[in-house]
Formats: structure tokens, sequence, C-alpha cells
């Protein structure tokens, strides 16, 4: 493959994976605090829906950014509010609002099917983006490509380098010891599935204003709000895996696209649906680990092992339970 | 009773004016858009068929959930289960295209279905059970894995000569469709087996012993074996049921109302089964009216494109607003009956 | 700091659980708590530290009165608690552990917290790694950080409930010396624990808490036997005949068990139950009973060692083989582990006797009348009082029963109600069987049982027949003498 190609395929690879790292990013957050959003494929597409069509009545991308980031939000926060201060099961909240989100985009989306609008340009930065080969995949992107990169370190730094990334870290594992320690863990939960939320909604507009740019029944990122919640599993919940995984799916696809010229044998439903069996694996493998049996197994298979305290990574063990003070 | 009723009505009062509102802003007459649901699903005998045709493997599913939310397992793997159904009767359909006892084949394939759709199920039940994976994760993932699977049987092994599409595989001749009576378009042995199914269910979940272990496992499982009951043994046994019941009606929508296997085969009804359930709040007797209801908005909302232009999707969205009223409804309660204590 | 409770009264409904408790504890001091099980110690630690609020009384601190309503309150007036079960966090760091908390001025600075933690530890003796993960540590380091973090957040009321359970002796010495040393720096502790050993070793005075009350107060050097007799109260009259029975076939054989569970674990526990025999087990609660009680009933697997039921083995096997062999188990807790909620009496019969909603309906109302249950055939079971569920329970062993296997029994009934279930029991079971059951009560077993086993810190320490049986001694056994 020439150097052109390998750099368009590189560039595209990021491209294609920044929505979802910063989707995978938000759930992380969310869920280190011991809180599941289901809703999260509905909520993408309803916040691509939202971004497109006030980016287009509004000509701004910037407030179709924002208005996306508010929808997202508000869906998480009925997850939250249900959830946390109902006693509502967490996962039947997100569930339910994950179809109605889905419907509700179509519905509210039709008239603006088809239409061409704003867009995020690549932005170049100038001298770095010379730089051959590396030069047009790191530095001619979208802004999005940017967002999603930076978000990486970002995350990574508050969740394990500030105070409030360890009480949001403390909170998800064990709500009652910090509530003893003076931390209200609904608050804090409340808080990150905004924050989550949020996100989500900026990878949606990243979508509808970007990648996958306008509004259609189907849009094209059917299924990717799933995707993301199984990277997340995948990833350990940590946002280093997490990102890594995400630019892996996008590598498939990416691979999977072009590949198909030339292996059409293959079938392109391979790559679609691989996270899955993958996230399966990674959840049987935290729960194997965690007997005796199985470990003195591995003892003796150094290689397995290696690769098993790789995947492994225990979720947070208040997820998806509610907090009750009494 | 009064209060249940006080709360249905609290819920289809909330659902009613969210959807009135969204319908408002898109610019479109609430009256206008509820008139044409109405008609486009009760307005003749022809849309009512149509009505029965959802509301069948609609009320399979939600049957089926309903063992499995006995034993507090999320069977969120109904979707897959019945798209291994459905590709379990298309395969022994395709084995029977030339027979000379279509019906044999039919029966055999239905079978081949609700077993294939167990046998999804029971994965989904062992990654729970041996390997402590949650069913939620585990249905997830299989659902997705039998999208992959039908998508690579559409587009390969079983595409239509010439051109592999997304329209599915090739239509089965007639013989190997279920026959209906005249002018309805629906089977009167897929309706039986609905109804059979809803009488029958009434029957061990509420009646049997079965049902009553089923019942321990879900509120208790810690106790059961004081009782001796295994709890995974249950559960597995639940789940299966859940499955077969899916894949049941994943078979009967190859075979009396597709007939032929399309990617969206499922039409989503596993995941709407999960509503209809939730709607009902776990209990049986709500569920065939439930069903009936969803069924309806889905025809009705075919009619809104054409004459409102608003998209058919608002079915989906009073569907979604219904459940997440009786959720504030189911919660606020809670409290209530919480602060009292 | 210095800190008295005037008075403490505490009421649940109608149980009178704490009876007007006076204590002070002087600053610079060791002050020792011990009481049998139910005496009150936990609910008198629980209000302490503001988890639980009292019916009346005074809590005083540096003699000034202090109202509190919850733990973080607690935490901000100087009050620490080191619990039985760690309140910490597995998946982060030692030092993550260390910092995390709003119950006081909180650092984010992570060089200077790690600073802290290495002079506290110094100061203390404690080595802890501030990076490793606080789930890969014993029991007994675990302890150590939440006690530097204690101090770290200058509490100057240390409380310690039973600290020195799952640790090993190394830890122990260093976890006194390091008491000591803070005591010498002017801080106070509250030693919570039923080892007589540790509490003569360590303490300066100590109070014997005894049914809610204050049974007395003395000063160091103690009395071990003074203190026994303030704990317990005197032997009793047995309230029944303990008729001798001449023990029958060999029902149940412990070979060289061990199992972890409880806080304790039970240690190469060797013993053979026969059929006949009443066995009381004896112990303050969590040290091995529960465990052996489930071990017998195969509703757990041992990690070493065998044990036969009727001579089969059940290794590998599960509750329903014991079950069908005609074991059966009544846990203490009714609810979460006996009985299931949202089940009527009669849901209930249906289910353990496999038979005919009718005839269950008919098995219903007889046990009603028979075990005198306030209930009615459709009550469900969480709606009944804890004594009524535990006579569901009772009502619920099947009639061909071979061995029963109870745990606390009678908590929650009334002597006359327990001495009918003791009837019942022995009437019925000890022809056919045997009963082994465990008790808070000591005058319970003396009275009942005709063997007593009596359990520490997860060991057998005493097997007598019961007409061989001290009081004292076992009184004393159970607390490690």
């Amino acid at each position: 493959m020439s150097d052109l190609s390998l750099s368009i395929l590189l560039a595209s690879v990021l491209a294609t994976a920044a929505p979802l790292i910063i989707a995978a990013l938000g759930e992380t957050l969310t869920e280190k605090a011991g809180v599941i959003n289901l809703s999260l494929d509905g909520s993408l597409l309803l916040s691509a829906m939202v971004a497109f069509m006030v980016a287009y009545e509004s000509g701004s991308v910037t407030l179709g950014f924002a208005a996306a980031a508010a929808t997202a939000a508000a869906i998480a926060a009925l997850v939250g509010i249900f959830g946390i201060y109902l006693g509502q099961l967490q996962v039947a909240v997100g569930f339910a609002l994950t179809l109605m989100c889905k419907d509700l985009a179509y519905f509210l989306g039709n008239p603006y099917s088809r239409l061409q609008g704003p867009q995020l340009i690549s932005m170049k930065i100038p001298g770095l983006a010379d730089i051959p080969l590396i030069g047009p995949v790191l530095f001619q992107q979208p802004l999005a490509v940017y967002l999603s990169l930076l978000l990486i370190p970002l995350v990574w730094w508050y969740l394990y380098r500030t105070g409030r990334g360890l009480e949001l870290r403390a909170v998800g594992e064990n709500p009652e010891a910090a509530y003893t320690r003076g931390i209200d863990p609904r608050r804090k939960q409340l808080l990150y599935t905004l924050a989550g939320g949020a996100l989500v909604g900026i990878a949606g507009a990243a979508f509808s204003l970007g990648i996958k740019p306008g509004w259609g029944r189907p849009q094209g990122i059917e299924g990717i709000g799933w995707i993301a919640l199984a990277i997340v599993i995948f990833g350990g919940w940590h946002p280093l895996k997490v990102a890594l995984g995400a630019l892996l799916f996008a590598l498939l696809q990416v691979i999977g696209i072009s590949a198909q010229g030339i292996w059409p044998s293959i079938p392109a439903q391979v790559f679609q649906v691989a996270p899955f069996p993958l996230m399966i694996l990674a959840l049987l493998v935290v729960n194997l680990l965690q007997r005796e049996t199985i470990r003195h197994w591995l003892q003796q298979r150094p290689g397995l092992a290696l690769l098993a305290a790789q995947l492994h990574g225990a979720p947070p063990r208040a997820l998806g339970q509610s907090f009750k003070p009494d | 009773m009064k209060r249940h009723l006080f709360d249905t009505l609290l819920i289809l009062t909330i659902s009613l004016l969210f959807t009135s509102l969204l319908v408002t802003v898109v610019g479109a007459s609430p009256a206008d858009a509820f008139h044409h649901l109405l008609n486009g699903s009760f307005g003749s005998w022809s849309k009512f068929s149509r009505v029965l045709n959802v509301w069948i493997p609609l009320t399979l599913c939600s049957l089926g959930l309903l063992y499995a939310f006995r034993t507090g397992l999320w069977n969120i793997g109904v979707e897959g289960q019945m798209l291994l159904g459905a590709i379990g009767t298309a395969g022994v359909m395709r084995l029977g295209v030339d027979s000379a006892s279509p019906l044999l084949f039919l029966l055999l394939a239905l079978i081949s279905g609700a077993l294939l759709g167990a046998l999804w199920a029971l994965l989904a039940g062992w990654l729970k059970t041996r390997g402590g994976v949650h069913e939620i994760f585990a249905g997830l993932g299989l659902n997705f894995v039998a999208m992959g699977i039908i998508l690579w049987l559409i587009f390969g092994p079983w595409k239509r000569p010439g051109i592999a599409s997304m329209s599915g595989t090739e239509p089965f001749p007639r013989e190997l469709w279920f026959p209906t009576l005249e002018g309805w378009r629906v089977s009167p042995f897929a309706l039986t087996l609905a109804v059979t199914g809803i009488l029958f269910t009434a029957w061990i979940l509420n009646h049997s012993r079965f049902g009553l272990k089923l019942k321990a496992v879900g509120h208790n499982p810690r106790a059961v074996p004081l009782y001796g009951l295994s709890a995974q043994t249950y559960m597995l046994i639940a789940i299966v049921i859940s499955g077969a019941l899916a894949g049941l009606a994943g078979g009967l929508q190859v075979s009396s109302i597709y007939h032929r296997l399309i990617p969206a085969i499922s039409s989503g009804y596993g995941y709407l089964g999960l509503l209809v359930v939730m709607l009902a709040n776990f209990k049986l007797l709500p569920i065939p009216f439930i069903a009936l209801f969803f069924a309806a908005l889905n025809v009705g909302s075919i009619q809104l494109p054409m004459m409102m232009q608003l998209d058919s999707s608002l079915s989906g969205v009073i569907q979604g607003a219904c459940v997440l009223s009786a959720l504030l409804v189911f919660g606020l309660r809670r409290l209530k009956a919480g602060a009292k204590s | 700091m210095q800190i008295e409770l005037q008075q403490i009264h505490k009421r649940f409904g109608d149980v009178h659980v704490l009876q007007g408790i006076d204590l002070k504890v002087d600053a610079g001091t060791i002050h020792g708590l011990v009481g049998e099980n139910g005496a009150g110690k936990s609910t008198l630690m629980k209000i302490l530290t503001g988890y639980l609020s009292r019916s009346s009384g005074e809590i005083l601190i540096e003699g000034r009165r202090a109202d509190y309503t919850n733990p973080a309150a607690a935490a901000g007036l100087g009050i620490g608690m080191l619990y039985q079960e760690p309140q910490d966090f597995p998946p982060l760091t030692v030092l993550d552990n260390f910092i995390v908390g709003r119950d006081s001025h909180p650092d984010n600075d992570r060089g200077r917290q790690q600073q802290r933690l290495s002079e506290l530890g110094a100061q203390v003796h404690f080595q802890l790694n501030g990076s490793s993960i606080l789930g890969s540590l014993t029991v007994g380091e675990r302890q150590q950080l939440e006690f530097l973090r204690l101090l770290g957040r200058n509490a100057r009321l240390l409380i310690l409930d039973e600290p020195t359970t799952g640790i090993s002796d190394r830890q122990k010495e260093r976890l006194f010396t390091a008491l000591r040393l803070i005591r010498d720096q002017g801080r106070t502790i509250l030693l919570v624990s039923h080892k007589l050993e540790e509490i003569a070793a360590l303490c300066d005075r100590v109070t014997i808490l005894r049914h809610g009350r204050v049974a007395g107060e003395e000063t160091a050097p103690f009395h071990i036997p003074r203190l026994l007799e303030l704990m317990f109260d005197q032997a009793p009259e047995s309230f029944l005949q303990t008729d001798r029975h001449l023990p029958g076939e060999r029902l149940i054989c412990f070979e060289n068990v061990s199992a972890s569970g409880e806080r304790t674990g039970l240690k190469a526990c060797s013993c053979r139950i026969y059929q006949g025999e009443v066995v009381g087990l004896a112990g303050l609660s969590g040290s091995g009973q529960g465990l052996f009680l489930r071990l017998a009933a195969a509703l757990q697997q041992p990690l070493q060692g065998s044990i036969r039921f009727h001579d089969s083995p059940l290794a590998g096997q599960d509750h329903r083989a014991v079950r069908k062999m005609g074991g059966c188990f009544l846990p203490a807790n009714r609810l979460e582990e006996g009985l299931i909620t949202g089940f009527s009496l009669v849901d209930h019969f249906t289910l353990a006797r496999g038979c005919s909603r009718n005839d269950a309906w008919t098995e219903a109302t007889a046990a009603i009348s028979r075990f005198n249950i306030r209930a009615t055939p459709n009550s469900p079971a969480e709606s009944l009082s804890g004594g009524n569920q535990q006579r569901l329970l009772l009502s619920l062993i099947p009639e061909t029963a071979s061995l029963v296997l109870l745990e606390n029994p009678t908590r929650g009934l009334d002597v006359a109600s327990a001495k009918w279930v003791w009837d019942y029991l022995r009437g019925h079971f000890r022809n056919q069987g045997a009963l082994i059951f465990s008790s808070a009560e000591l005058e319970e077993i003396m009275a009942v049982a005709d063997r007593i086993l009596v359990f520490f810190d997860g060991r057998v320490v005493r097997d007598l027949p019961i007409d061989q049986v001290d009081y004292q001694d076992v009184a004393s056994a159970m607390t490690g003498n």
C-alpha cells in the first residue's frame, strides 16, 4: 500500500473512532460512579438529530453541539433520577429510554431527512500537517477528532490524579463506605450521569455534523451506542483501554469496508458484531478469575495468564445498584 | 383494585398529554393523529387482521419474558432468540420446498424454531449461571451475534439467486404458507397458538407448583435450597421456556407473515415485549391487552406518513412514553410507601 | 479526649435495648467494653459513632454536650471507629484509601498525603506501601491503614470493635504496641472485645455490660473470674429434665474439617454426632458455630477434611442431598435465608411438602394451631413478627427429619414459647435422629443439651457431655481462656 493510502486509512480510523471514543469515555465516567446508562444508543441518535436540526436552523455548528449535549444530558438525567431517587432499576429506565429516544429521533427528525447542513470542517494545523505520513493523519482532522484525542488523557487524569476523581471511584466501589466518610453518593452519581450524558451528546453531534453528516432514517449510526457500552466493559472501565478498544473497533470497521473488495467471502458482519463476543468474553474472564480453581490452572500457563490479566477489569462493585442512606 | 385503575388512567393521561404536545410541536393536529392511528388499526377487518398479526408474536414474546422475570432474570436476549427461531424455521422450510407434505414441514419448522430459540436462551443462561455473566450483557451480545448470523445467511449461503439484498431470502411457495381464512390475513393456527399460550402460561405461572417454584427462586434465591430447589436449575428452565416462546414467535414471522427470512424478521417484537411486560408491571392479566394496544399503535402508525407527513415512529414514542410514565407512577408510589413506614 | 455517656437509653419499638448506660472514659486511657451477645455493645457503639440516634441520655465530649446525627458529624468531632468489617475500597490503592473522604480537611496533593502516610506509619511502626492495591492486603494490614487514616483525621477517640479477629499474632502485637503509643500521646481508646485476655493485657479500665445495663466497672489489674461473673448470669436451674439418652448410631462425622466463612472460619474440626443426641454449640457469635451448621447441612463445602452424613460423604453434594437423607436446616436470618418474602403460609407448605394446595392449606391450618402461630394461612411471611416467623420455620420441619440443624432457634421467643419449642423438638426428633443447635444464651444450652461444643476463634475448644460441664469453665472457654 502506498504512503498516501495508508495515511488515508489511518486518518479515517481516527475520524471513525472519534465519536465512539467520546461516547465510551462519557459512559465510563457514569459507570465508574456506579450508574449504568442503557439509553446510550437512543440517546446518541436523538442528540445527533437535535445537533443537525439546531445547526441547520441556526446555521451554527457550535449551537448544534450545545443542543446535543443538553439533550443527552437530559436523557441521562431521567436515568439518574428514576434510578437513583425513585428506586427504579437503572437498566429498566435506560432500556425504555433507548427505544423511545430512537423513535423520537426519527419522528422529530422527519422533516430534516436528506438535507444538507453545516458541517465540521477539517482543521489543518499549519506546519505540523505537512509532516509526511502522520501529518495528515493527526493534524488535519475535524475538531471532533482533536477533542476525542484530548479527552483520553483528560479523563484518565481526572479519574486517577484528582481528588474528585478519587471520590467518583470510591462512590462506584462502595457507596456505603463513601457515605460514612461524608461523601453524598447519590449527588455524585447524578452529577456524573449528567456529565457522561453530555459527552454522549457531543458524540452524537460529532456524527451528524461531521463523520456521518446529515440526518436520515436510518441515519447510519444505529447500534453504535450498544457498541460503546460493550467497549466500556471490554476496556475494563479504564479510559485508556476503552479508548484503545474504540480505536480497534474503528480499525476493524475501516478494514472491513476496504477488505470487502479484496476478500468478499469474509462477511462484513463479522467486523460489525466483533465487539459483542469480546465483551462477553471479557465478562467471563472477570468472573472466572475469581474462582480459586481457575486461578490455580492459570498459574501453570503464564502466557494465558498474561492475556487474562489484560482482559481483566472488574466492574465497579456498586454498578447498577441504588444506594439508600438509612 | 381502585388504585390500579387510578394508576392506569394516570399513566395513559400523562402519555397522551406528552404525545399531543409532541405532535403539536411538529405542527400537526393531535386529534388528527389519534384519528388516523385508530382508523389505521381498527378501521377495517383487513387492518385489524394486520394488528392481530403483530399481536400474536408480540404476545408470545411477552409471555416468554414473564417466565424469565419470575425467576428474576432480565432476558434482554429475547430479540436474538426470536431471530434464531426464525432461522431455524426458515432452515427447515427450505428443506420442505418441494415436499409432498408441506403441513408436516411447517409444523416441524415451527418446532425447530422454538428449539433454536430455546438453545440460544440456554446459552445466555449458562453464561449467567456458570460464567457469572449478567444476563443483560450476555443477552445483548448474543442479540448482535444472532443479527450477524442472519445477515450472513441472507447475503451468503441463503441468498437469492442472482442478487443478494436486504429484501431477504427467496420467498417460500404458497404451499408452505400457513393457511388463512377467506379475506383475513391472519392464520387461525397462529391465533390459536397465541391464545393457548396465554391460557397455558396463566395456569402454569399462577396455579401450578412449578410456577410457585419459579416465584420462590425470584423472591429469594438464597432460601430455596432449604426447600429442595436449585435456583440455578430453575433459572435455566425459565430462560429456556422464554427462548422457546420467542423462537416460536420468530418462526411464525417467517411462516405466516413474511414468508421468507429478512434481516428485520423480528420487527423489534423482542424489545417491544420487554416494554409490554414492564408496563404490565410483570403481571399476566394486562399483557394481552397492552400487546393489543401496542400492536394497534404499530399498525395504525403506518398511515401517518401518507396522511399527515408524520414519521410512523410516533407509535414507538407513545409506547416508550407509556412505559416511562408507568415507571414514574410506580416510583412515586414506592416513595410514598417508603415515607409512610 | 474525655468522653462521657450519661443515662443512654435506646428503644427499638417495644424492645428496650439500652437501659440507662453511664460510661466515663478519661483522656489518655484504653477503656474496655465487654459483654455477652445481645448485651448492647454494638448498639451503644452505633450511637456513639452517629449511626443511630439515642432515645434519651447525653453524650458529653470534654464536658460539653454533643449532639450529632450522622457518622460524618461524629468524625468531625474526633470520633473514629475501626469496624469489624472494613469500610474501605479494595480496588483502590492504599494511598487512595488513605486520602479519600470528606470527614476532615481534604488535601489533594498526593505527594503530601504520601508523606503523611509514611510519617504516621513510622510513628506507630506500621509498614504500608502506598501504591499497593488495598484488596491484596491481609485483613490486618487493611486494619492498619484504617488506623492510620483515623490518626490522620485527628481522631481523638478511637473505638475498636473486635479488632483482633482474623489477624495474625504478629499483627496483633503491632496493633497493641500502636495502641499503647497513641494512648501515651493522649488519645483515648475504647476497646470492644470478648477476648478477656486481651482486655486484661491492654486496658486501664473495663466496663461490663449485661442485658442492656452496666453490670460493673473494674480497674486494672483485672481478675478474670470476676469479669466473667459480671458478664454472664449465674448458672440457672435447668428448666427441663435432661433425661440422659444413650446415643445410637453415628449420624454426622467431621474429620479434620477446615472452612472459610464468618469471620474466623473453622479450623481442623473433628467430631462425631450420634443419634439421640441434643448437641448445643456454645460460643460468642461468629466463632464458627454457624459455619459448622452450614457445613453439616451441605450448604457450604469445606476447604479441607471430610464430612459424612449417615456414612455417605457429603463432598460434592449440596443441601438437596442432605434433605433427601433427612437433614434440615433452620437459619437465624429467618426472612433473608429461610422464608420467601411475598409467600403465604400455604405457599410455604406447598413448597416444603410438595403437595397440593388443598393439602397445604390443611397443613398450614394445623400448624397455626399446633405451633401457636399468630397468622392466617394466607398471611405473607414478612407480615409475621420475628417470633412467629420462627414458629413457622419450626412447623416446616419435615416429620421424618433425622438431623435437625438450628441456628439460634429460640431467638425472639419468650420463655414459655421457648420451653414449648424444646419440648416439641426433643420429644419429636430425638428418637429418630439428632438435634444440633447454636444459641447465644449459654443458659439455654446448659438446660437443654446433652452435649456441648464450645467454639472460640473458629476452633472447638471444649467437647463435653453436659453433666461434666462447669458453667464457669465454659464461659471462660468462650472468651478464650
